[in-house]
């Protein structure tokens, strides 16, 4: 039997409320964590999977404390040790990666100079020995020349850059246990894969045992060894990682899984009810209880305990497992997507451009805008009466850039946007009249930050109603309460301030809104990413049903390619602002594909550790388009030579009706991708 | 669904949340005492008039620095009048006329910042840069030079205060307001096309209200102490009229021998600026503004 190196002995971490009520956050955690393993700790925003994780290192935040339970560490109590007695262990036997590392570094330092500081804290090396270990370190993170490197500081490198270098620290002190705190979360998903790959490669090589926490079933697929399922503050499921991704025995995990758009399925997955309880509000029974398909009377008053099953090696919480031990084969069902395709095009964009470079002041004074390479060129799009087309791309793509043009939010430089076939939309707000506005509906990523938290959810539906429609008192109550309706929320919601709301709930208060206009096309930016993954798959749904219901034109943007392929009809693929290929979704999702594509879709995590993500190119971040030839050209895997340097690309079309902007044939680019 | 139960927070009435706000302020110490002195002067302010023992302008030469005595409680001045009286009814003149003066400095000061954060660009360069060139003149050079021009009236005091003491707010509002426009529900309600009033008003004025009302009780204390600065060089109140700053520039000659005419003013005018300074403070954190008080993480 392997070593166990840390022991959580049933902690229960929580706070006091306003009310001097015990809330808890974590409760009756217990688990090992054994030399050498890799333990991915997934869990909903709020599940208590953070908590755990900082508790492993002797850390409570502030205003929360531990109600009972150790968190026991070479045979002693992390959570009753002295901060100096805890600042030997941090750094030099644990060590964290944060989230955010371009927060977690000082803006005014050297890369090298930190690294130097966390060596001298973490251990005994003299001065010359250091400078060695940091490029030995840098170059086990695999960053290019690491002496350069050394002597950037943290801005002069890309978001995947900064991961590393917070990998390089926290591996400085040579720990014994790394804890990672949803390491890749803000990344692109090329470098995300490529990240997932270093940190495989630093868990065999080092044999570092690793705690993953993360809400990203992909991810952890990817990388543990065991997987922790949390669920209000519990564990519900615990054991080997690919039992659990494909035969997963707690009716959560189950749904979890079912609710994951995947690459290789077209249409919408199903969607769990309801949400995840708050703190606090859950007295006697199952947690899980009102969100479950195989719930009992039971479940109502008992809580089931955490039961270890030895044949199975997994430890789970639920009466009824039996009846998934025997089938809980994952068959995912999705409900496919009606096209409600009409042949008038709404919406054409023909050779946009938009430029963010600042203007000199001739051309302020001209009104012009002049930029010979421009952040967003050659755009054109015909968009068809109750499509969706999805724009997709990494940061800094210009998907984004593209919408805030359509919604009027920056001007463009050239180009023309088209209404309704023959009314041109001006980029410019001022430009438009009430009705040029009222047609085109925005949904943003974040429902915290699109609702006023100063507005209750009656104020905010009411707004385009009585700035479009004018409607006043009995008429616009009855409005509101229909559009809440639509979107599944009962009329007592009105009172409510946003804060009282759940992630899910308000993006559907979003989705009113908009739909509240009565809009002919609504620009849909990210909306399904700051949201937790069962109430995405509710989220998309209600999407779907709108649209089939108004005939409503969706401009779908997303980094997420799996969601892309469950809701659009169309993809158009972005590099650096310039279209890469454009198709009907299936066709996109088959090769032949613009190389930048097959990027895109070899680096997609998906939750089952048999697919394992292809890394074709390089995850180098571009700060400027190209000048000429080809946008992928600084990446491209598959780059012929100098034609792709110095003359665009021109569209290729395929079979079914899918173009390619690339100088290779497309018989040469199928035949090489399939191999 | 379960979570119906623990959310029964409905929508509060205005009375209902001013009321939750002022028993949060109350809860804590300084909150308690400084709420306490405000009120207190606020009181004394009211009903000085008819609990005053003496008249305040009643001249007696044989009374002249009488050593405070239980007739006299606070003795007398170098004219004979009884300090106690004087006292009370100093603080009433300030008060009211730094009320009304950062009334008018919070509604100007906060208006322009907001409408300069919002729209940006040329308009909100020029603006700030004439709020730049106010704020290094001098205030007290340039009240000095509106007084001697047009007089020490209440109607001149009030809004000359309330212009210098709102150049401070326009900033704080301005950086108030970047700070909701970058948040997507204003570029929501712009896509929608609503007017610039209508975002101002809806929008932005209710998540920057607790900032710039928190800024304004600041001001209040600072005003004071600059009113009472102007009185002191002879600009603010004219005499006999009791105030605290011509009070304690009458006395300051005397203070080796007759100590009490001028510390009782001192007691009087602190007193109330650190009871506003400790609302205005307790005011913030009951708001949740003030940042030293939530968790370092």
């Amino acid at each position: 039997m392997t070593e166990i190196i840390q022991k959580v002995k049933n902690l229960s971490i929580g706070f006091k409320s306003k009310k001097g009520e015990e809330i808890l956050i974590l409760r009756n955690i217990s688990t090992n964590i054994k030399k050498g393993e890799t333990v991915g700790i997934v869990g909903e925003s709020g599940s208590g999977k953070s908590t755990l994780a900082l508790a492993m290192m002797g850390y409570v935040k502030h205003g929360l404390y531990t109600i009972g339970g150790e968190c026991e560490f070479n045979s002693s109590n992390l959570l009753k040790m002295k901060n100096r007695d805890l600042e030997k262990i941090r750094g030099r036997k644990i060590a964290m990666i944060p989230q955010n590392a371009g927060q977690a570094l000082t803006p005014n330092l050297k890369i090298g100079y930190q690294i130097d500081e966390a060596l001298q804290l973490h251990s005994d090396l003299k001065e010359e020995e250091r400078e060695k270990k940091i490029s030995e370190l840098l170059n086990k993170v695999r960053l290019p020349s690491p002496e350069t490197i050394a002597l950037r500081y943290p801005h002069e490198l890309s978001g995947g850059q900064q991961q590393r270098v917070a990998v390089a620290m926290a591996l400085a002190g040579t720990p014994d246990l790394l804890l990672l705190d949803e390491p890749t979360t803000g990344l692109d998903v090329t470098t995300q894969a490529h990240v997932l790959e270093l940190l495989n490669f630093i868990a065999k090589d080092t044999g570092t045992s690793m705690v993953y926490v993360s809400h990203d079933l992909g991810a952890i697929a990817q990388v543990s060894d065991r997987i922790i399922v949390m669920y209000s503050g519990e564990i519900v499921l615990e054991g080997p990682s690919r039992d659990i991704l494909k035969k997963p025995i707690h009716p959560y995990t189950y749904g979890l899984l079912k609710s994951i758009p995947k690459l290789s399925l077209a249409g919408l997955p199903q969607s769990m009810p309801g949400s995840q309880p708050q703190p606090g509000t859950m007295y006697r029974g199952c947690s899980f209880f009102d969100r479950c398909d195989f719930s009992e009377e039971k479940c109502k008053n008992n809580s089931p305990k955490l039961e270890y099953l030895e044949d199975l090696n997994t430890s789970v919480r639920c009466f009824n497992y039996k009846s998934l031990v025997n089938d809980s084969q994952v068959n995912q069902t999705v409900n496919k997507i009606k096209t409600s395709l009409q042949d008038k095009e709404i919406l054409s964009l023909s050779e946009v451009s938009i430029s963010y470079a600042k203007q000199k002041l001739l051309d302020q004074v001209l009104n012009r805008i002049s930029d010979d390479n421009p952040t967003v060129k050659d755009i054109n799009i015909n968009i068809k009466k109750g499509e969706t087309i999805a724009l997709v791309g990494e940061s800094g793509s210009g998907k984004s850039t593209i919408l805030k043009s359509i919604a009027g939010l920056l001007r463009t430089k050239g180009g023309i946007i088209k209404f309704d076939q023959n009314r041109n939309l001006s980029s410019d707000l001022k430009e438009r009249d009430p009705n040029d506005l009222r047609i085109i509906q925005l949904i943003f990523q974040n429902p915290d930050e699109s609702l006023n938290p100063n507005h209750t959810v009656e104020e905010i539906i009411a707004q385009p109603l009585k700035l479009y429609f004018g409607l006043k008192s009995d008429e616009l109550k009855k409005n509101i309460i229909d559009l809440l309706q639509k979107v599944r929320l009962g009329e007592f919601y009105m009172s409510r301030y946003p804060r009282q709301l759940s992630g899910g709930e308000k993006q559907r208060v979003a989705v009113a809104r908009a739909f509240a206009a009565k809009p002919d096309i609504i620009l849909c930016d990210e909306v399904t990413s700051a949201l937790d993954v069962s109430v995405q798959a509710a989220v998309l749904n209600l999407l779907q049903q709108l649209k089939e219901d108004f005939g409503t034109t969706y401009i779908f943007v997303s980094h997420d390619l799996a969601v892309v392929r469950a809701i659009s009809d169309r993809v158009a693929v972005l590099y650096q602002g310039r279209l890469c290929e454009v198709g009907p979704s299936k066709d996109v999702y088959q090769f032949p594909s613009h190389p930048y594509t097959e990027v895109l879709l070899g680096a997609v995590l998906e939750p089952d550790p048999d697919i394992k993500p292809k890394l074709v190119a390089e995850d180098i971040v571009e700060e400027k388009p190209p000048q000429k030839g080809c946008s992928f050209q600084g990446r491209c895997s598959r780059i012929l030579g100098d034609i792709c340097k110095s003359e665009v690309p021109p569209w290729q079309i395929t079979n079914s009706g899918n173009s390619i902007r690339c100088h290779i044939p497309l018989k040469e680019l199928q035949k090489d991708q399939i191999n | 669904m379960k979570l119906d139960n623990i959310y029964q927070e409905e929508k509060k009435s205005n009375f209902a949340k001013v009321s939750e706000i002022i028993i949060t302020m109350a809860s804590r110490p300084s909150g308690f005492i400084g709420l306490s002195i405000l009120i207190f002067h606020v009181i004394l302010a009211f009903i000085s008039p008819y609990i005053a023992p003496y008249d305040f302008k009643a001249i007696n030469p044989t009374l002249m620095l009488q050593a405070p005595s239980a007739e006299y409680w606070f003795g007398t001045d170098d004219l004979g009048r009884d300090v106690f009286t004087r006292t009370i009814l100093g603080g009433r003149t300030a008060l009211t006329i730094t009320f009304f003066g950062s009334l008018i400095a919070l509604l100007w000061g906060g208006l322009l910042g907001i409408f300069c954060g919002l729209v940006g660009g040329k308009t909100d360069d020029i603006v700030m840069r004439i709020v730049d060139a106010f704020l290094s003149i001098p205030w007290i050079l340039a009240m000095l030079l509106i007084v001697s021009l047009l007089g020490t009236s209440t109607e001149v005091l009030i809004p000359a205060l309330g212009f210098f003491y709102g150049k401070g707010i326009v900033r704080v509002a301005r950086a108030a307001t970047h700070d909701v426009i970058a948040k997507d529900f204003i570029v929501s309600a712009r896509a929608r096309g609503h007017s610039n009033f209508s975002i101002i008003w809806f929008e932005i004025i209710p998540n920057v209200r607790d900032a710039i009302l928190v800024e304004g009780a600041m001001r209040w204390s600072w005003m004071l102490l600059g009113f009472s600065s102007l009185s002191f060089l002879g600009f603010g109140v004219s005499p006999p009229t009791p105030d605290w700053g011509l009070m304690i520039s009458n006395a300051r000659g005397l203070m080796s021998f007759a100590y009490w005419s001028v510390i009782a003013p001192i007691v009087g005018l602190s007193s109330l600026i650190i009871g506003i300074n400790l609302t205005a403070d307790a005011f913030a954190k009951a708001l949740g503004i003030d940042r030293s008080t939530k968790a370092p993480v």
